[in-house]
């Protein structure tokens, strides 16, 4: 707290004033250098997807979605094959990794008691912190060169698969867990067997909860690259087999970027806008899905 | 309720399943192995053109495969996706060809993971036996490798000997203005900036020729490096795919990199020229790089084993051949068990070493001279499948 | 006949959860499998040569290790401050109403995928790396004595530091998350007793709540060099993918472990030089597992109960 002094009176400052008026001092500057922080973060974010915006617009247009690649150094075409791949990648990886991450949750939390609860827990945890490009050398070597014999979709859904199970596993894993146990008591009490208390009962409840986790378990398999590189390999061509390689919006993005070709560099941001875009409506599908049901 | 949740899950499930049926139904492989051969020749006779799958292709051919994956080098890149595209129009086969590097072409065709593979340099020794059948390599076009750099103020074609580019990439040339790099251009004001090289990071056929050529000229970079698709560089940034190192010399001031000459020409990025066997500087072009194959005599292509040197055209003897040019390759195994595939690949390749080399020229790659057809010929024709050749002798 | 149904849908359940663990194993001994060629030639030497020599077939994953260290370290020294800063000014001082969004709009930095940071990072930021920031580190921080090694040699922008740099904002948004996380699981109590000794907000923060939630968000910045360990794309991008002996510079391109299986895998052809590339693996493996374990075993110490919908 300042002392008012008239002009000209000089006012000595009690001792204890002093140390107070320095550590407010302090704790603003500390305040402002948090602050700028923030404001970093903040900033970096709207830079990158700024950048998205501005360098991608360009790139769409009619052809971008609707055409294949053009032989190198020629400037035209599109990138329908890696949009169509991405997506037909994210509906296989899902149907796949979705419903062994709910039912590992379930097994976690419902089935606890089990000997084996604590393995699946851990062992879903373990898997969520491998590099992604582990999984792809694995997938290769256990599906691309053996079991199915080339690089195919196929592969390329498991890797994704792979590496989105423990997302949903463990998010699904919390919101079970939230479901309170009175409710599932109550069902017990009423004669109703365990797997009608789980399907009926408990995951309902938690419904919105594993919505999110699907959410974010697709989103992230939407942008993963590495894995791809070494089992879906790419595709000029529009392809919809799942035995055959496939191209994705982030490889198109990575060959696309690392090359010299002015053309493709706007595609690259052009494709990454559109991946962007996809995954926001994905978000934004879920912020739908969930806020209906609220009661 | 748990419907719903159970409804969507399954929506999707089957919207998997079914875009996975449509799309193998759609990419259907025609005609089954089981064909007898008498009831599928291919006539190589230009007045049986009623024969859709014969040669020359004319058109689309119901029991090839319409469908094939191959991967591999990055330096015909340019020119093999042309000729992908025109390949579909004339004939609606889609080859899904990924520019993954050599090394990765002999991989995944070691691996059987593609149809065939794609590769600068001929497969060694180790690669042949690893292989355990037969393989072929087809010639299908020429280029030239080209240093391009981006030296700023320097927008001309500078001269490099071989000692300067040996020395530059053995990293004991460090600046622009060194003296062996000024004393090639006089009248060139060069700057007094680091030099940054950029090398292939992925295992190319482009470097095997590279590192080839520079093996033959510094007996420093055989001992210290040597020469192969991968090897172990002294410095600088590694680059993914002609394309990769393109790139990074257009974006890096200082820096010096080898590419197909199209590459540099596409990126409008400069390039120079380096001093060939007969003290020339010779610019990179069409007829530069067909010099490079003159008195050159293409060893069999059915057994390279022990003979890939053989196959080398840098340094060449004439002065006015560019000094870093040479073929590159399609590499199929001598026996392709899918009938309808070998037909589609036997199709594609004749159609490539003979009308698709117009498109050469506009690429600035150099079209095979009639010898080197003559031996493409002979190779294709080698191909079989299930024992049988596709192609009648 | 209930409990026959019972029995078949645990029996259901638990198949397809036992899938999780069994995909863990398969993945340990395939790579194990795989790698053992290498293994078994070049034993320890492996993770103390920093050749790596494909024609030789020589081969030593020292290099590549030390670019991953070197990477992660920096993008943690740069990530960590600003994130726990952030933190803090969200959880303790910023403006109320600001709170929630501001923190969500930093976490959309983690939804953007991996390949968009590198492709910013390679038309962006490389350029402002070679051409500003590195030569300005030159100028200022490479005239000290020891420090200065760190920056010499001549900028090139596609290095070690670049690929510190992009990992360090990708990182950023999981060090955020977590600290929030952490942070707010402090009890007030902890807050108020301060305040109520008549410290300043600052004073309460620093001395009682962040000491009480140090040993959580030392958990989150371990959790975020396991991602960057493992962080591919965005790093091979701008690292400059090159591995020499290990210089002292962060100017020098370099290679990380997830790098280098990303460039080499596809054409590592011959047993050996094939196993090599899995034994990079194999190690990176390793390596993320265990910081892995040790980031949720600091983290869950600190959060008694978490949040509903935490992705953490």
């Amino acid at each position: 707290m300042s002392v008012a002094a008239a002009p000209g009176m000089t006012v000595a400052i009690p001792a204890r004033h002093r140390v107070a008026r320095r550590r407010r001092i302090v704790e603003r500057g500390v305040l402002s250098v948090l602050a700028c922080g923030t404001v970093l973060a903040v900033a970096l974010l709207v830079t990158i997807l700024g950048y998205v915006v501005v360098r991608g617009l360009p790139a769409l247009n009619l052809a971008f979605f609707t055409q294949r690649p053009l032989p190198f150094g020629e400037v035209g075409g599109g990138i329908a094959p890696a949009l169509f791949g991405t997506l037909l990648l994210a509906a296989v990886s899902g149907a796949i990794a979705i419903p062994i991450g709910i039912a590992a949750a379930i097994f976690v939390v419902e089935y606890r008691s089990g000997r084996f609860a604590a393995p699946v827990r851990f062992a879903a945890e373990l898997l969520a912190g491998l590099p992604s490009i582990v999984v792809g050398v694995f997938v290769w070597a256990a599906l691309v060169r053996t079991v199915v014999g080339h690089y195919a979709a196929i592969a390329g859904a498991v890797a994704l698969a792979i590496i989105m199970v423990p997302i949903v596993a463990r998010s699904v894993e919390e919101v079970l867990r939230l479901v309170p146990q009175s409710l599932r008591e109550a069902a017990l009490a009423l004669g109703a067997p365990r797997w009608r208390v789980i399907l009926s009962i408990v995951l309902p409840t938690a419904r919105a909860g594993i919505v999110t986790a699907a959410v974010l378990a697709l989103a992230r398999s939407a942008g993963e690259t590495a894995p791809l590189l070494l089992t879906a390999l790419g595709n000029e061509f529009w392809s919809a087999d799942l035995f055959r390689p496939i191209a994705a919006l982030p490889l198109q993005i990575y060959r696309y970027a690392v090359s010299p070709y002015e053309d493709w560099h706007t595609k690259a941001w052009g494709a990454s806008l559109v991946l962007v875009l996809v995954i926001g409506t994905i978000g934004l599908l879920l912020r739908v899905v969930t806020r209906q049901r609220v009661r | 309720m748990i419907q719903s949740l159970t409804r969507t899950l399954a929506l999707l499930a089957v919207t998997a399943l079914i875009a996975g049926a449509c799309g193998g139904a759609s990419t259907a492989v025609p005609g089954s192995p089981a064909v007898p051969a008498a009831a599928a020749p291919a006539s190589a006779a230009p007045g049986a053109a009623a024969d859709p799958c014969g040669i020359p292709v004319k058109g689309k051919c119901p029991r090839e495969a319409t469908a094939l994956t191959a991967a591999g080098a990055t330096f015909p890149a340019p020119i093999y996706t042309k000729w992908i595209d025109e390949y579909n129009k004339l004939t609606g086969v889609q080859i899904n060809y990924q520019a993954v590097g050599s090394g990765g072409g002999i991989k995944s065709l070691t691996d059987k993971t593609v149809d065939y593979g794609a590769s600068d340099v001929p497969l060694t020794d180790a690669q042949i036996d690893a292989l355990k059948v037969p393989v072929l390599h087809i010639p299908t076009v020429m280029g030239s490798i080209v240093p391009t750099y981006n030296v700023p103020g320097v927008t001309g074609s500078l001269k490099l000997t071989a000692d300067a580019l040996a020395g530059i990439y053995l990293e004991q040339i460090k600046k622009w203005n060194d003296p062996k790099i000024a004393a090639a251009n006089p009248g060139v004001s060069l700057p007094d900036l680091a030099i940054t090289t950029v090398h292939r990071s992925d295992g190319s056929g482009t470097t095997g020729v590279f590192t080839d050529y520079l093996s033959k000229v510094s007996a420093d970079w055989k001992a210290k490096v040597g020469s192969a698709t991968s090897v172990s560089w002294p410095g600088g940034v590694g680059g993914s795919g002609n394309a990769g190192v393109a790139g990074a010399v257009k974006s890096t001031p200082g820096a010096i990199g080898y590419v197909e000459l199209i590459y540099a020409i596409q990126n409008k990025i400069t390039y120079g020229s380096v001093q060939n066997k007969a003290g020339q500087y010779v610019e990179a072009n069409l007829d530069s790089t067909t010099a490079a194959a003159d008195g050159f005599t293409m060893p069999d292509l059915a057994s390279l084993k022990g003979q890939q040197a053989k196959i080398s055209i840098t340094n060449a003897d004439n002065a006015k051949a560019t000094p870093i040019a040479t073929f590159t390759y399609v590499v199929v195994t001598t026996d392709i068990p899918d009938r309808a595939k070998a037909l589609t690949i036997v199709r594609y390749l004749w159609w490539s070493t003979h009308e698709g080399q117009v498109f050469a020229k506009d690429l600035g790659y150099a079209p095979l001279p009639a010898g080197v057809v003559t031996k493409a010929e002979a190779a294709i024709r080698a191909i079989t499948s299930g024992g049988q050749p596709v192609l009648p002798k | 006949m209930t409990r026959a149904t019972d029995r078949a849908f645990a029996a259901g359940v638990a198949a397809l959860a036992m899938l999780v663990p069994l995909t863990l194993v398969a993945i340990a001994v395939l790579i194990v499998i795989e790698a053992w060629p290498s293994i078994t030639t070049f034993g320890l030497s492996y993770l103390t040569t920093t050749v790596w020599d494909p024609v030789k077939l020589v081969f030593g994953v020292a290099a590549y290790v030390y670019g991953t260290l070197v990477t992660t370290a920096v993008a943690v020294i740069l990530a960590a401050p600003v994130a726990i800063g952030c933190a803090i000014y969200l959880t303790e001082f910023a403006p109320r109403p600001l709170r929630g969004p501001v923190a969500y709009v930093i976490e959309l930095l983690a939804y953007i995928p991996s390949i968009i940071y590198g492709l910013w990072a390679i038309f962006v930021m490389v350029p402002v790396m070679r051409g500003v920031v590195e030569p300005a580190l030159q100028g200022t921080l490479g005239r000290l004595p020891v420090v200065g090694r760190l920056f010499s040699g001549t900028p090139v922008g596609l290095d070690l530091l670049s690929g510190g740099v992009v990992l360090a904002i990708m990182i950023l948004p999981i060090l955020l998350a977590v600290s929030r996380e952490v942070l707010l699981a402090v009890p007030p109590t902890q807050r108020e007793a301060m305040i109520g000794l008549g410290a300043t907000r600052w004073e309460a923060v620093s001395r009682a709540v962040l000491p009480y939630a140090r040993p959580g968000i030392i958990g989150g910045a371990v959790l975020g060099v396991a991602r960057a360990f493992g962080e591919t794309m965005a790093v091979t991008m701008v690292v400059g993918n090159s591995s020499r002996e290990i210089g002292g510079s962060l100017f020098t391109p370099g290679y990380t472990m997830a790098s280098a299986i990303a460039n080499q895998f596809l054409e590592a052809d011959g047993e050996l030089y094939f196993s090599a590339i899995v034994e990079v693996a194999l190690v990176l493996l390793l390596v993320a597992l265990v910081v892995n374990a040790v980031a949720r075993v600091l983290i869950r110490r600190s959060i008694a109960d978490r949040p509903a919908g935490a992705v953490v």
